[in-house]
């Protein structure tokens, strides 16, 4: 993919400026990790950056953008809508294709979730929701990844397991992230943001907790 | 102040202007013993004569299929406008389709399809349209738009609204139409009254006759059909029901095309200009339809509402405690249940005729029958929402319960429901008009009669904007107190 330039982003509410004005340069295979306080714009800088990168970026927003009352199935397809006819998604929605399913299956045996296939969305805990958005981003396969605290409802080990799976499947991507210990393991690149400007842009292997922490 | 000083300050006001109303108001009971012929009536309730069973069967049948069939076409192509609500002009024909009402929508009908089914059928399925329409559109806007926005922008329209908006919005479509299903039930037998083959027909034709045993079984088979929906009405074999219900709609009188085409080139033309008088023979026209029936149906029209919406009010705070669980135990609920499924299963409409039968034209029998159908129905939806108050056990009970605990806590929903009907209220009124009281349908009726379809076609027009008026008008007071409700099967 090509690099993403972004150059003097900015964000109001309610006349307010609460974010930039902010630029920054996203290279190919970069994994960034996106960290800083509650309410400090990390939410509002993905934002941005997803109506930037729109055509080739799969995105895992905080809300998880699930449809409730359809099963984990559709929920996770509907990465690829656009690769398809709507013909073909058509049938696919009151008729699961088989060829579909089996793309599916392998990815929910992954996160963990293989028996929930046919299940309605509404009826999954906290945990299972999350794990069926980040499987709908991982179907998507598109240039980059862009997910706002994808793992906050997962335990200890299964957040290693997503976090693992997303830097394997997706070559670059940008992450929003509280955790600073899943920050330093799994992204290459950290951007601290306080007050709606970067405080601090640095390659992981140059930094420590210490490093972070003051930004909380 | 326990309330906040706006809403009594608007009750006050309604109450006043209600008042006010009563001097200007024609009310009285003019019969010799209307209340040997009520008690007639209630004996012929409780002595039910099923032995006509061929009559009863047909209309209850043909009821049915007018509903099915005109609620079906409405939902369809209210879901097809849902989608373009977003621009002006199709928000403005559906408000103006449903401000016009169903019994309006038929007399017009009449006149060129004449009695053939499609007359009954575009009835309910036009006005009906423009409420789905409205609805709709606001359910589909209220689904949460994320799972739409991490689509990729590459996906087409059409899989895009299938998979993210319609999966969750489809409960919500489908409880409301089948809400809207028994209001058409409704509708269609009232259809009756000006003529076409259902319940209304055969109630009419029993009551001038006097064969009272033969409107209790009427009136008692529709209310267990009502009440009943939820068992036979079954969300899988609906569709069973709307492939048969055309079927069963009956063969009317064939459409003469001739009338169609003399109805919209000659009938609807105002008279000066058919017959070359002019531009100052149609001013002279207009000015005389406004003076002497536009201005006075208008005036009565308004003056009713306002009585029958003040007793509406009043009704319901009667009548929820029936239905409440902080009132009385389960057995007196029970019976609470049935009479407010009584009253909110008969159409004001057949309470008006009935009542007019018995007391004698005057505004008396409309009001009450607005006030009892229509408290009815806030009176349920106002108990039903008592029933989630959880009180502390040591609360004052009776009287002090009532007025301390309850009313206070449900008065901006109490309000807001009544606000709410208040259009439904006045197209109402100036449709029992055709039953002989002075508001606008009687004028409408009176111009059809005389052949003066032009003249009727404007009366319908005004009555129209009446409706679009005073629905601006709540929606304003609505936003005023903020009072926001849910919708329900009325408030459209």
């Amino acid at each position: 993919m090509d690099a993403v330039h972004l150059r003097n982003l900015t964000a109001a509410y309610g006349g307010q400026q609460v974010l930039g004005p902010i630029s920054l340069d996203i290279r190919p295979g970069e994994h960034i990790a996106l960290v800083g306080g509650s309410g400090a714009g990390k939410s509002t800088l993905l934002g941005l950056l997803y109506d930037q990168v729109r055509d080739r970026a799969a995105l895992v927003p905080q809300e998880q953008g699930l449809v409730q009352s359809l099963p984990v199935f559709h929920n996770v397809y509907m990465g690829r809508l656009a690769a398809h006819s709507r013909w073909y998604n058509l049938l696919n929605l009151v008729w699961p294709r088989r060829r579909e399913l089996r793309a599916i299956e392998p990815l929910l045996e992954k996160l963990g979730i293989p028996d929930k296939l046919r299940t309605p969305v509404a009826t999954l805990s906290g945990g299972q929701k999350q794990r069926t958005a980040i499987a709908r981003a991982l179907f998507q396969e598109a240039e980059i990844l862009l997910a706002d605290e994808p793992v906050s409802a997962l335990d200890g080990p299964l957040a290693h397991v997503v976090m693992g799976l997303m830097t394997e499947s997706y070559a670059t991507s940008v992450v929003a992230l509280h955790d600073i210990d899943l920050a330093l393991r799994y992204c290459d690149r950290i951007i601290g943001i306080q007050n709606g400007q970067i405080a601090l842009d640095d390659m992981t292997r140059r930094l420590t907790p210490s490093d972070i922490l003051p930004l909380y | 102040m326990i309330l906040s000083s706006t809403s009594v300050r608007i009750t006050a006001a309604f109450v006043a202007i209600a008042i006010l109303c009563l001097f200007a108001a024609d009310l009285a009971i003019t019969t010799i013993n209307p209340w040997q012929d009520l008690a007639a009536l209630f004996l012929g309730m409780v002595t039910p004569d099923f032995f006509s069973l061929e009559h009863i069967g047909t209309a209850l049948l043909r009821t049915l299929a007018f509903a099915f069939t005109g609620v079906a076409l409405g939902s369809v192509s209210g879901f097809l406008l849902a989608l373009v609500f977003r621009f002006r002009a199709v928000r403005m024909f559906c408000a103006f389709i449903r401000a016009i009402h169903e019994l309006f929508w038929a007399l017009i009908f009449l006149q060129f399809f004449g009695f053939h089914p499609l007359t009954g059928v575009l009835a309910i399925a036009i006005p009906y349209a423009g409420i789905f329409a409205k609805v709709y559109s606001e359910i589909l806007d209220e689904t949460d738009p994320t799972p739409e926005r991490v689509l990729s922008r590459k996906v087409d329209v059409l899989s895009s609204f299938l998979y993210a908006r319609i999966p969750d919005a489809l409960p919500h479509l489908i409880t409301y139409t089948s809400y809207r299903l028994e209001c058409g039930l409704r509708s269609s037998a009232v259809l009756g009254f000006v003529g076409l083959p259902t319940l209304g027909y055969y109630l009419e034709s029993s009551f001038s006759q006097g064969y009272y045993s033969e409107v209790g079984a009427l009136l008692l088979l529709f209310y267990v059909l009502i009440a009943t929906l939820r068992l036979w009405a079954r969300p899988r074999l609906i569709p069973l029901y709307v492939i048969a219900a055309p079927f069963f709609l009956g063969d009317g009188l064939p459409i003469v095309w001739g009338n169609v085409v003399r109805f919209f080139t000659q009938d609807i033309v105002p008279s000066p200009l058919r017959d070359g008088e002019g531009l100052s023979g149609l001013w002279h026209w207009l000015s005389d339809l406004a003076v002497n029936q536009a201005m006075p149906g208008i005036w009565n029209t308004l003056v009713l509402t306002q009585i029958a919406l003040v007793l509406t009010g009043l009704v319901t705070l009667m009548a929820f405690p029936l239905i409440s669980r902080h009132f009385g135990g389960p057995t007196r609920r029970g019976l609470g249940h049935v009479v407010l499924v009584i009253a909110r299963s008969t159409p004001e409409y057949v309470i008006a005729y009935i009542l007019l039968q018995l007391w004698g034209p005057s505004m008396l029998p409309a009001i009450v029958a607005l006030a009892l159908h229509n408290g009815g129905i806030i009176g349920h939806l106002i108990g039903r929402r008592s029933n989630e108050i959880t009180l502390r056990p040591d609360a004052p009970k009776g009287i002090e319960r009532y007025g301390y605990e309850l009313l206070p806590r449900l008065y901006s929903p109490f309000l807001a429901f009544l606000f709410y009907r208040w259009e439904i209220i006045m197209r109402e009124t100036a449709i029992l008009g055709i039953l002989g009281i002075y508001t606008l349908g009687f004028f409408v009726d009176s111009a059809i009669q005389n052949i003066q379809f032009d003249k009727a076609m404007v009366l319908i027009l005004v009555t129209a904007f009446l409706n679009i008026g005073v629905d601006a008008i709540s929606r304003r007071v609505r936003a005023r107190l903020k009072l926001k409700v849910s919708m329900t099967c009325e408030g459209h």
